[in-house]
């Protein structure tokens, strides 16, 4: 069933020893390794290792467990589905950038109801820690979809849930939830209500002002993490037909070329949380991981844990091969633990 | 996708493919690469994806090729050998046509759904438009072998732009070759001739892969001289795999409920009839209105009031301005992504 370049499975440990390395972290020294523990506690969540999927990068699993066993995965986040069935847009809906590409999808998906028959069954069957990401176009909506997923008999396979608040509240004239801090609070308190006890990570738009005012709004509401960046709003015309290039118009730019951002972002969040002006909670980063060092930007700047999103596209064994990257990059530091790179650049300042 | 069990491919690899050969072919490339597993697993109207620009290029998403032909190793001694053949279009291709042998490259595959063989020894007819015909000639032997008589219909622009022209002879019973310029056999479109090529051979089946344009054509073609057609279809993929979503078309399911369906997992070959054909418009889709889950949106400014009406296609032929307005209004904000 799998792909041949498999991927070193169940190498959670990236091993050798050279015990009390003198600078954690400090990189260059090829010389010293040690054994690096890649597993992570993110608001109660625990995971094997900090390596995740992005959401709509990954469909609902069938796909990728074609390359490799999905609990491979610290966990398997999942495309983000709303309340009823949704087509998603017409097409083109994809344009490759430099370094990046767009997509104008429209949040296609089956519906909960379908995904809590289906998807989620077959993805607890796998042994896959499932966080699934999920929307609304209003409120109350979210709290509808949120409410069938915990009543669902498969939602013991969840460690918790994400929620995608980068789309039009159809209440709010079609802004953005993600784009406006109260309505942000008002799905979160909305979810939170139907999701007491569960991980409840939030997903954050970098199209706004003020990241930092949104992620605060959100975890005042009660969320338990973040989820650091969805894609930026972009366009791109086709020249040979002087027309835009995707049916959607515009379409939401992710790979590379969004990193800088999305580092930035969690740099922001996280350097908030440690001037105490956000509460501290673990920050999931995402946007441009193609590789372990591309993590290990993510955790340097305050990320706990990170998701592979457009690399999947291009590589359908990235997740794997990140984690994989990524125990050798800590142990080649001399980083024990995942925790131990968490911020770490937030110390070394100029 | 509503349907959530997806009818994939049962093995798929991922490996670094060596160039072991490479020559131009008209307008075309032809690419023999050895790649280890493949040719096993393949079956015609399968194809493979294969990364562009080297390790260091801003090119993230794979090229999608159809397989031309396989050949599993014989033995230890031997390589598993797969053919593609390449159309520089644009700077991936280019990229690839210009990789000397030895070059090697990442490729998925074999990725999609086969053309699906009929069970009794009926007539065929294979029509290929332009690199659309690599994938028919293994095709055409496939069915060979298992007793079907095979008219093979090869059309492009022009000589250069016809692939397998000089071959077809040895892989069908009857071939007929048209060109937009006359340049080599009937002037005029594989249309044009499959009509008759269908009643002389009396065919149940028109297997074809070429231009969004043509397969809708000879779907048409097909219905009217009462065979069924099989079309290989394309579509930007950014993934190949079945995880974006990126290469979905409108088709109408055995229920015939229509959905919008993954090219590369559910097809890329489909029974033309099933496509929704009226939804594709100057290189645009647009999502048609009894689609499962289409969008209900709220209708463009000028005197729709608030009543909430289905989406229009992003550009309903002579409105595009329209459409363009209602998305990029202040409201629609950024909706954009995902
Ligand atoms: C199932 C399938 C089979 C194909 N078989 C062949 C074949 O046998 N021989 C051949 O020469 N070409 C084939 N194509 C088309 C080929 O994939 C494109 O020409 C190629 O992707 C263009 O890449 P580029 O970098 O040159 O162009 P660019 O325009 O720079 O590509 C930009 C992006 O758009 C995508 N894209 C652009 N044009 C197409 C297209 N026509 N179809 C799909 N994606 C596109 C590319 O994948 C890339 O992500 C096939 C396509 C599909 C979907
Ligand atoms: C094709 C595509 C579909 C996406 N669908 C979703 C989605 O349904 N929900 C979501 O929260 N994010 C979605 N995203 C955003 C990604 O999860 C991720 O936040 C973003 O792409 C940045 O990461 P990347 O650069 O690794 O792709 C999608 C991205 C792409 C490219
Ligand atoms: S190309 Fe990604 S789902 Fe088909």
């Amino acid at each position: 069933m799998f792909g041949r370049k498999k991927s070193r499975e169940g190498d959670h440990k990236a091993a050798t020893a050279d015990p009390g390395a003198p600078d954690p972290g400090a990189g260059t020294t090829a010389a010293r390794h040690v054994e690096t523990d890649l597993s992570v506690d993110l608001a109660g969540m625990t995971l094997p290792n900090p390596v995740m999927t992005a959401s709509g990068c990954a469909a609902n699993g069938r796909e990728l467990a074609r390359f490799f066993p999905l609990d491979d995965l610290g966990a398997f986040v999942s495309k983000t589905v709303l309340l009823d069935p949704r087509s998603g847009r017409g097409t083109p809906r994809m344009a490759e950038t430099s370094g990046g590409m767009l997509n104008s999808i429209g949040l296609q998906g089956p519906g909960i109801e379908a995904f809590v028959t289906t998807d989620l069954p077959w993805l607890a069957s796998t042994g896959a820690r499932v966080l699934p990401s999920i929307a609304g176009t209003d409120p109350r909506q979210f709290a509808v979809v949120a409410k069938t997923l915990r009543t669902s008999e498969a939602f013991s396979a969840c460690v918790g849930v994400e929620v995608n608040i980068s789309c039009p509240n159809v209440a709010n004239r079609g802004l953005v939830f993600a784009c406006d801090a109260a309505s942000s609070t008002e799905v979160v308190d909305r979810v939170r209500e139907q999701l007491p006890d569960t991980p409840l990570f939030v997903k954050l738009s970098p199209d706004v002002t003020d990241i930092v005012a949104i992620a605060r709004a959100c975890l005042h509401a009660g969320a338990d993490g973040l989820t650091m960046i969805n894609t930026l709003l972009g366009m791109s015309i086709d020249t040979n037909r002087m027309r835009p290039h995707l049916a959607g118009i515009t379409g939401g730019l992710s790979g590379p070329a969004i990193r800088p951002v999305a580092v930035r972002a969690v740099w922001q969040v996280y350097a908030a949380m440690l001037a105490g002006t956000l509460p501290t909670k673990p920050i999931v980063g995402v946007g441009g991981v193609g590789s372990g060092e591309d993590a290990l930007q993510f955790l340097a700047a305050g990320a706990s844990a990170v998701q592979v999103g457009t690399a999947t596209f291009g590589d359908p064994h990235a997740p794997v091969r990140v984690r994989d990257e990524l125990a050798e990059g800590l142990s080649r530091r001399g980083l024990r633990t995942v925790a131990d790179a968490v911020g770490l650049a937030h110390t070394r300042l100029p | 996708m509503s349907r959530v069990s997806p009818r994939t491919e049962p093995s798929v690899v991922h490996v670094a493919a060596r160039l072991v050969a490479t020559r131009p072919v008209g307008d075309f490339q032809y690419m023999t690469f050895a790649a280890p597993g493949v040719p096993d697993l393949a079956r015609p109207g399968q194809f493979v994806g294969i990364t562009v620009g080297g390790p260091t290029s801003g090119a993230l998403l794979r090229r999608s090729f159809s397989l031309h032909a396989v050949s599993p190793a014989a033995d230890r001694s031997e390589e598993d050998i797969l053919d593609i053949v390449v159309a520089a279009n644009g700077p991936g291709t280019q990229w690839l046509v210009a990789q000397d042998v030895g070059a090697v490259v990442d490729l998925v595959g074999p990725l999609g759904r086969a053309f699906p063989l009929p069970r009794e020894r009926v007539a065929c007819v294979l029509v290929g438009g332009g690199y659309g015909s690599a994938p028919l000639f293994w095709l055409a032997s496939a069915l060979r072998d298992r007793g079907c008589r095979v008219e093979l219909v090869l059309g492009g622009a022009s000589w250069e732009r016809l692939f397998g022209a000089d071959k077809a002879e040895r892989y069908a019973d009857g071939v007929t070759i048209t060109t937009d310029d006359g340049s080599r056999g009937h002037q005029g479109r594989v249309t044009d001739v499959l009509g008759d090529v269908i009643d002389g051979s009396g065919a149940s089946v028109v297997y074809a892969c070429g231009p969004m344009g043509m397969l809708e054509a000879v779907t048409s073609v097909a219905a009217d001289h009462g065979a069924v057609a099989q079309v290989a279809v394309e579509e930007s993929m950014a993934c190949g795999v079945g995880v974006c979503m990126t290469c979905v078309m409108p088709v109408r399911g055995s229920d015939g409920v229509t959905r919008m369906v993954r090219s590369c997992v559910e097809g890329p070959v489909f029974r033309g009839d099933r496509i929704r054909w009226d939804a594709f418009e100057q290189g645009w889709c647009r999502v048609p209105d009894d689609t499962l889950g289409a969008p209900i949106v709220p209708a463009a400014p000028v005197g729709a009031g608030d009543r909430p009406a289905r989406a229009s296609a992003p550009v309903e032929a002579d409105a595009p301005e329209q459409a363009a307005s209602a998305e990029s209004g202040p409201d629609a904000s950024d909706e954009g992504a995902q």
